[in-house]
């Protein structure tokens, strides 16, 4: 075989991989997501308990993602968790906004579901979220039905 | 009696020890005489050939192969938790993370590092390697390091394309078998995939195997005993030595990089 094919072939092995890069980045994994991180402002909330919450989890608002947990940290003095959420710019909630921790699914992951209140005006850079609402701990709730059973009887 | 025996244990393992330091050597000689192929690039591509493009055919069909029924196989167990959704997740994290770089370097060291001991060694029962030496061309810089560096090279390039392939291949199952949406495959995975965490580790990982299955091929192939012989044993080390070493450090590195 000679030289140039050998350069071609090397050549098309090498766009290949090139290609299989791009799509494993893009199409795979989420550096697409990446990129927009100069684009969102950070907003904070205290939960009593976030369950199952992970950093990267989604913000969602209606069913719409619009922003994913940043942050997960524990405030020493309230006993309470603290989640920095960052919400992409275009959207905008407005100050009595309540948060809540709920549960795709029975069993599935765990997300940040905002509830718009009625407030003028909006929260911004560093805004907090005043009304929240823990997480359903499944472990919880099948205890307290126990309990209330045991004590029908 | 006994001190037969104990000889024969010392002999073993001051011999162990002396491969071991060769090799070393060996690759030290290798890495020093690599800045000489940047002026000999041809060198390197034809290299690249013989050992990347070659191998490209088994890794393909080993992806697509693999991807597809890594989709068959979790459909089965997770559809019974209703979660066969998550079949994307399965198939792509566990390429990425592990069957990626294990498989293309198991591979590699099948198909390229069992050619790159033969041929090597049989330039040097054929005195082709002295010959070189006669005539004050290095063997190191004209023999060895292009291979060694083709290797290197070849091994990631091999990895992404493995995986590509393979994330292609539970694709087709998942959405022309199995019935799960296009968009679900592509977003849950997206979701859950970090470019960091995975993709480059995984890329890390087969860096690794690729070094390690190079040097032991490119040095049982210089090392060898020069009969026919001694080379068929040395093509079978290099596979069973590339093999184990693949195995073992990926245990190692999964540990360090995945740590539960």
């Amino acid at each position: 075989m000679n030289t140039r094919n050998i350069e071609i072939l090397v050549g098309l092995f090498i766009v290949m991989a090139v290609l299989a890069m791009v799509m494993l980045s893009l199409k795979v994994s989420n550096l697409a997501s990446y990129g927009s991180d100069d684009d969102v402002y950070e907003i904070r909330a205290e939960f009593e308990n976030i369950g199952g919450l992970k950093v990267r989890s989604p913000v969602s608002a209606g069913g719409v993602r619009v922003g994913k947990v940043a942050d997960i940290s524990y405030n020493n003095e309230q006993f309470t968790a603290v989640v920095t959420m960052s919400i992409e710019d275009g959207y905008q909630f407005p100050l009595d906004t309540s948060a809540s921790i709920l549960t795709a699914g029975l069993l599935g992951e765990q997300f940040v579901g905002l509830e718009p209140g009625g407030d003028e005006e909006f929260l911004a850079q560093g805004g907090e979220i005043e009304l929240t609402q823990s997480a359903l701990v499944l472990e919880q709730i099948i205890g307290q039905l126990l309990y209330s059973k045991a004590q029908e009887e | 009696m006994i001190s037969n025996w104990l000889q024969k244990i010392g002999h073993n393992t001051l011999s162990r020890f002396s491969r071991i330091g060769k090799g070393g050597m060996f690759l030290l000689q290798t890495l020093l005489s690599l800045p000489y192929i940047l002026g000999k690039p041809q060198l390197l591509i034809r290299q690249l050939y013989s050992v990347g493009v070659q191998t490209l055919l088994i890794i393909l069909v080993a992806g697509i192969f693999i991807g597809m029924v890594l989709a068959l196989q979790s459909y089965i167990v997770l559809v019974d938790f209703g979660a066969e959704e998550s079949i994307s997740l399965m198939v792509s994290l566990s390429i990425l993370r592990e069957l990626g770089p294990v498989f293309t370097g198991l591979l590699f060291a099948g198909r390229a590092g069992s050619a790159l001991t033969a041929e090597i060694g049989l330039m040097k029962s054929t005195e082709q390697l002295s010959g070189m030496e006669m005539m004050a061309v290095n063997p190191m810089k004209y023999v060895i390091a292009p291979r060694f560096l083709a290797g290197i090279i070849s091994v990631p390039l091999l990895t992404l394309i493995f995986m590509a392939v393979a994330i292609l291949g539970g694709f087709f199952v998942a959405t022309e078998m199995l019935g799960i949406y296009e968009g679900v495959y592509w977003s849950q995975m997206q979701a859950k995939v970090d470019f960091h965490e995975d993709l480059i580790n995984g890329l890390i990982k087969s860096l690794v195997f690729g070094f390690v299955v190079v040097w032991i091929a490119v040095f049982e192939g210089y090392d060898c005993v020069p009969t026919s012989e001694g080379l068929g044993q040395a093509t079978t080390r290099t596979v069973v030595h590339g093999s184990l070493a693949i195995l073992g450090l990926d245990f190692i590195l999964t540990a360090l990089m995945f740590n539960v």
